[in-house]
């Protein structure tokens, strides 16, 4: 154990497994700190939450940060919701119990591109007849464009893209452009450049009946959001990259225990009783090596359960009787013919005795460096079986969001965040584990350590 | 994955060298034999390794319920059109359907237990009957499971082949160049750079395709030749050549630092024999000392580490081809796998351990050939 320790000690020589071991401590931080905001229950949901959750962020959006990098900024996206205060609402009664609601949202525009979409959700209060809306958009310059006259329903939602009398309306009046482009464009001016300066959209609402109201909420799309960006669904990457964190260092940390503890006392029972033991555990390790592992957890993720923990379980089976058997088995027959298990034989020492604590000990030296050059191979792993569409469909990784974007043709289409933020956190966790199994190998194992 | 799991000791054991008298015979008697033995080994570890593979597939029941599935649609589909059948009622029509489904059932021996069908299973993957595919069908049009994989192998081992023997004989030379000058710059800077080959391929792969297909646009996202394929057979080779660049880069990337790695530290520690002090101290040359007396010692490992990387030819494909969309066995596995067409996913598991096991079975020939423990013992006792 001292032993241990001091070579422990011995790190701090190594630059290298320095600054791994404090990317796997940063990691592990991270980790403890997802799984404290984000509870387990709550990712699954939001990570599997369709429209009804993600409706306000825009589709496809890069980081916001890449603005700081960006001579031409993109605009970020604009939510006024009129319920909570976020629009100027005025209500003047009218005959016949009928109201007049208005409401006017006003917003700064400073961008130097045009927002993605442009929609108003609405959220009327009726029993029956329901209210009737008309909207006019006013633009820095004090024109006024009329958006268009509908009666609102529960649930209706005005996507001012799809609305093709306004199309036309707009086409009229200043080319054919899309609405988020003309209604923000500056006029005869090409190529179409936007006009920066305060907007409104005035709403004025005919509701019918008494008591009857109107609430509205106005997006107009950015083209970045938030620190991660977002994907096709509109969901937020962050969630999927902070709670790929855990998921990546548990799956790597327990298969790479699991596999490595289970062969290495089976390695030593084999070599320890000899005979049928260790020809039975010999012929078994050549049958499973002959068994491909990827095409396996392909068929058990295709034809069973792509459960995270169902894959994680068989990958520990496949790889108990794996090549490190053979290793294993090598170092334990030296150690065997040693004198002090003859003394140990001696004094009466059983064989469960021998085996844990006079066999195994010994190879703690090799397992260690070997369990921790281990990890990063799982995590690829998983991320692999994810790139292939057999990730967990609950949880969020950073192998799913590859493969969402791989399969949404990321690169073709050059959103870029979308591979490179998953990759970087895989490449940084990878090679902090494996900069720190390096080191621990090089200290372990003195032979190598002049070399 | 494929990577890791793929370490010296996955080689099977080297035959014991054998002295006794009583077996002396010609080399080639005793490689015939020592192959013959191999050879069945290896063959009952396959039969196990598949009869395993039959059983996950068939645990979900999936297998019997596509046969099942199959069988039903030809049978409805026969009475169907028959012409004679057209007077039957509806109800008549139903009762024939379910009496012809339980015949060809019987038939085909689904009303058996599963252990029976299993073994039944076992026969038919071992023979190369893999059935029929529901839905893939190779660029002949054919539905036959045997001939789609056919078709898919040369792309793999193409790739593959050419990219590890790179791989390989490039590593060997830096490592030996290193190994003469450890502790220059770029020795520390291949040393440096070794834990980055804790990411697969594919995971390069990636980047790859993002500079220079995605932003620099000078190679292609993907493929093997470009489409429609050049008629002419120069244009198709430059197509293709043009089409492996960016896969064998990111294959080599992820490998090569960790493989140069080992090799140097390898070749140092035999450089640090007495030995080799003495031949340096008497004076030969230094490439004299590194052909003889380094490389020499350590021929059986080379080989071993070579048929290594001929046996990697077979693993870890599946994501490598899909990402660089590669038309070989792997990425047909895994499309099989995303139209849950289980004849071909069976079929191809049953490839890979076929020619995992033709692998290792010629390695074997080859060693018995090549190491010297084989040929002291088959020779008489010619020199040691």
């Amino acid at each position: 154990m001292n032993m241990l320790l001091n070579n422990l000690r011995e790190l701090r020589n190594y630059p290298s497994a320095m600054a791994g071991i404090l990317v796997v401590l940063a990691l592990v931080a991270f980790s403890i700190y997802t799984l404290v905001t984000i509870p387990y229950d709550e990712a699954v949901t939001l990570w599997r939450g369709g429209e009804n959750i993600w409706y306000r962020l825009p589709r496809n959006a890069p980081p916001a940060w890449i603005n700081v990098f960006r001579r031409q900024k993109l605009p970020e996206s604009i939510i006024l919701n009129s319920a909570q205060g976020e629009a100027e609402k005025s209500t003047e009664a009218m005959s016949q119990g009928q109201q007049m609601v208005n409401l006017t949202f006003t917003f700064d525009f400073q961008a130097d591109a045009f927002p993605d979409a442009l929609a108003l959700y609405f959220q009327p209060t009726y029993r029956e007849k329901s209210p009737f809306v008309s909207a006019i958009w006013t633009t820095p310059d004090g024109r006024e464009i009329r958006i268009g006259d509908f009666a609102v329903s529960t649930g209706t939602v005005f996507r001012f893209e799809q609305d093709d009398r306004l199309r036309r309306r707009l086409s009229r009046e200043v080319g054919d452009y899309p609405a988020h482009v003309a209604l923000f464009m500056q006029p005869d001016v090409e190529p179409p450049t936007p006009l920066k300066g305060t907007y409104t959209l005035h709403l004025s609402a005919v509701t019918f009946e008494e008591g009857s109201d109107l609430e509205a909420e106005f997006i107009a799309y950015g083209k970045v959001y938030g620190i991660a960006g977002t994907d096709h669904l509109r969901r937020d990457l962050r969630i999927a990259l902070m709670w790929g964190a855990p998921v990546a260092l548990a799956f790597g940390l327990l298969a790479a225990l699991g596999t490595t503890l289970t062969t290495m006392v089976i390695a030593a029972f084999g070599v320890w009783f000899g005979s049928w033991v260790d020809d039975l555990i010999q012929r078994v390790t050549e049958v499973n090596l002959m068994l491909p592992l990827l095409p396996i957890l392909i068929m058990v993720g295709t034809f069973y359960s792509r459960s995270i923990w169902l894959l994680l379980g068989v990958t520990i089976l496949l790889s108990i009787f794996g090549g490190g058997i053979k290793t294993y088995r090598a170092i334990f027959l030296q150690i065997r013919e040693s004198p002090y298990i003859e003394a140990a034989q001696a004094y009466g020492a059983g064989d469960i005795r021998i085996v844990f604590h006079y066999l195994v000990p010994r190879i703690i030296p090799v397992l260690i460096p070997q369990l921790v050059t281990l990890i990063p191979s799982y995590v690829f792993l998983e991320a692999s079986l994810a790139v292939l569409g057999l990730g967990d469909p609950l949880l969020p990784t950073w192998g799913k969001v590859i493969q969402d974007a791989q399969s949404n043709g990321a690169l073709y289409k050059g959103l870029y965040y979308w591979v490179l933020e998953p990759a970087g956190l895989l490449m940084v966790t990878g090679l902090g584990f494996a900069m720190v199994g390096f080191a621990l190998d090089r200290v372990f194992n003195p032979r190598l350590r002049e070399l | 994955m494929a990577k890791s799991a793929l370490t010296l000791d996955q080689i099977p054991e080297t035959p014991p060298a054998e002295t006794a008298p009583a077996s002396r015979g010609s080399t080639l008697a005793r490689v015939g034999k020592y192959t013959l033995v191999r050879g069945i080994t290896l063959f009952i570890t396959v039969v196990i390794g598949v009869y395993l593979t039959v059983l996950i597939a068939n645990m979900g029941g999936y297998v019997d319920n596509i046969r099942r599935g199959e069988i039903q649609e030809s049978v409805s589909f026969q009475v169907m059109n028959d012409p004679a059948l057209r007077t039957l009622t509806v109800e008549e029509k139903r009762a024939l359907i379910a009496e012809r489904i339980r015949l060809e059932e019987k038939r085909l021996g689904l009303d058996q237990p599963f252990l029976v069908r299993s073994f039944r299973f076992l026969r038919n993957a071992l023979t190369l009957q893999l059935g029929r595919a529901q839905r893939m069908t190779s660029d002949s049009g054919s539905r036959q499971v045997r001939l789609i994989i056919l078709e898919r192998l040369p792309p793999t081992l193409l790739l593959f082949g050419t990219s590890n023997l790179l791989l390989f004989f490039l590593s060997l030379g830096i490592a030996l160049g290193f190994a003469r000058r450890y502790g220059s710059l770029m020795d520390r800077i291949f040393v440096a750079l070794s834990p980055t080959s804790a990411a697969p391929g594919w995971f390069y792969g990636i980047f790859l395709i993002l500079i220079f297909a995605g932003l620099l646009h000078w190679l292609p996202f993907g493929g093997m030749v470009a489409a429609p394929p050049p008629k002419s057979p120069i244009a198709y080779a430059l197509s293709l050549a043009r089409h492996m660049v960016l896969p064998i880069a990111a294959l080599l990337l992820s490998s090569i630092f960790i493989s140069v790695y080992s090799w140097r530290t390898f070749f140092l520690i035999y450089a640090s024999e007495d030995y080799v002090e003495m031949a340096r101290a008497k004076g030969l040359p230094d490439r004299l000392v590194e052909r003889r007396y380094i490389l020499r010692p350590t021929l059986p490992t080379i080989i071993t580490s070579f048929a290594l990387t001929l046996i990697g030819l077979w693993t870890g494909a599946p994501i490598f081809e899909t990402v660089f969309n590669w038309p070989g066995l792997g990425r047909t596995l895994f499309q099989a796998v995303g139209l849950f067409d289980t004849a071909v996913i069976v079929g191809s598991t049953v490839i890979f351990a076929y020619l995992l096991a033709i692998t290792v079975f010629l390695l074997d020939i080859i060693y018995a050939l090549v190491d010297p423990r084989v040929r002291v013992g088959a020779g008489g006792g010619n020199g040691r």
